[in-house]
């Protein structure tokens, strides 16, 4: 190579090994600043600053979805397998919004830790399934689980989760 | 070793011969792989469990983000070969590459904004992703914007070609981001290290999809430079000649009809 263009290459090189290096330092200094959501753990722990408003994300709980009967107050609960994080919230939820899936809550934290939300996001995984198949996978998941009986319901609990990620 | 066949690959008289017998199998290749997946993504693919139809623009969104992110590998190492080479050809491939990769970004973008609607449940949010990618688009116009700050194209070209190789920084931030950090955007369903979480039949309309836009991109990035080549290169006696046989073949056929 021509000792002009071996400078060059150099040069080229320097570039972007630099700035790599300079957007490598601000992203290190940003960390959790980077974050769109706070975790259950982080509010209850107060770690998440209290009184402003903020996200927390998390898996909605099991049977913990309640709805007013004359307005469209709703209370759940989120976790991240840490804790639990009570959610409310009146309005209309977005259409992928299931207990056992994800959700991301915006407002504020009150005195009794409950969030109150003023928007719920549904946050939706990296996975597709077509119906049949689902529908397949969870009888499957069923008769297993018949066949057990409760057994040994604590290994089941992550296959459950995996079958509730797969189907609504 | 003899670098005798990059040069001649950097003739703009050579490529603009050349490329019009690429273009001439390229273009109904491309056509027809892009017009078989999305007919089988959006029409025969099975619906999702949980998003239903709403989950086939995966079959634009992702072949789009694709190349919008792999484009900008193209164009700055295009701009790299020519700072360090001086190569006149590879300045026209990094010139461009710039709008086909912004208009690619947009489209990512805007599909992803469309999807997110009703699936999240909301147009646009600001996380990691999504901003990164916001990010992309304004590299991208930046350095469309510098072709035309300059009155001299050899200033405009090494200039675009500086910033196009600080903005590689940014490819890596966004294809990482949802796993550096919390966002709304879901983690990739295609990744290098294991299979996909999608079912195969859905996995392989959208693998088609991304060969097609591979295609697709490739006769738009030759076609544009064939432009720009002719643009740069009309002063050469070869385009003057290309252009007298043109207005030629018009004024014979013109003759021919009266």
């Amino acid at each position: 190579m021509h000792p002009l263009r071996k400078q060059r290459l150099q040069l080229v090189i320097l570039i972007v090994v630099a700035t790599t290096i300079v957007v490598g330092l601000v992203l290190y200094m940003l960390r959790e600043n980077g974050n769109f959501f706070y975790t259950p753990e982080q509010i209850i722990s107060g770690e998440a600053p209290q009184g402003v408003y903020l996200r927390a994300g998390g898996m909605v709980v099991d049977g913990s979805l309640k709805r007013a009967d004359d307005s469209l107050w709703v209370q759940f609960q989120i976790t991240d397998g840490v804790e639990n994080l009570t959610v409310e919230h009146t309005g209309i939820l977005p259409d992928l919004f299931t207990e056992g899936e994800a959700a991301i809550a915006s407002g504020t934290v009150d005195e009794n830790l409950v969030l109150q939300a003023t928007e719920i996001l549904a946050k939706h995984d990296e996975n597709y399934t077509p119906p049949e198949v689902a529908e397949a996978m969870n009888e499957a998941y069923q008769r297993k689980q018949e066949a057990l009986d409760g057994e040994s319901s604590k290994e089941l609990a992550g296959e459950k989760k995996y079958y509730l990620d797969n189907t609504k | 070793m003899s670098w005798q066949w990059f040069h001649r690959l950097g003739s703009p008289r050579w490529f603009y011969h050349n490329s019009a017998r690429w273009l001439a199998w390229l273009c109904p290749i491309a056509a027809a792989v892009v017009l078989g997946g999305l007919v089988w993504g959006l029409a025969i693919a099975p619906e999702d469990a949980k998003q239903g139809n709403s989950f086939r623009i995966i079959y634009l969104h992702v072949p789009a983000s694709f190349l919008a992110l792999a484009g900008y590998y193209i164009m700055a190492i295009a701009g790299a070969v020519g700072l360090i080479w001086k190569m006149k050809l590879s300045y026209m491939v990094m010139k461009s590459a710039a709008p086909i990769g912004a208009a690619l970004t947009f489209i990512a973008l805007f599909s992803g904004a469309i999807w997110g609607k009703p699936t999240w449940g909301t147009y646009w949010v600001w996380d990691a992703r999504i901003t990164s990618m916001l990010i992309l688009l304004f590299l991208y116009l930046g350095v469309m914007a510098l072709q035309y700050a300059y009155h001299s194209i050899d200033a405009a070209s090494k200039a675009g070609a500086i910033l196009g190789l600080v903005g590689t920084v940014n490819i890596p931030i966004i294809y990482k981001s949802v796993d550096w950090w919390y966002t709304l955007h879901q983690p990739a369903t295609i990744k290098f290290t294991s299979a996909p979480s999608m079912h195969p039949d859905m996995f392989q309309p959208l693998l088609v999809m991304i060969v097609g836009f591979y295609l697709f991109y490739a006769v738009a990035l030759i076609l544009h430079t064939r432009s720009e080549i002719l643009r740069r290169e009309r002063k050469t006696s070869w385009v003057r000649e290309l252009l007298n046989e043109k207005n030629q073949d018009v004024a014979d056929k013109k003759v021919g009809k009266s």
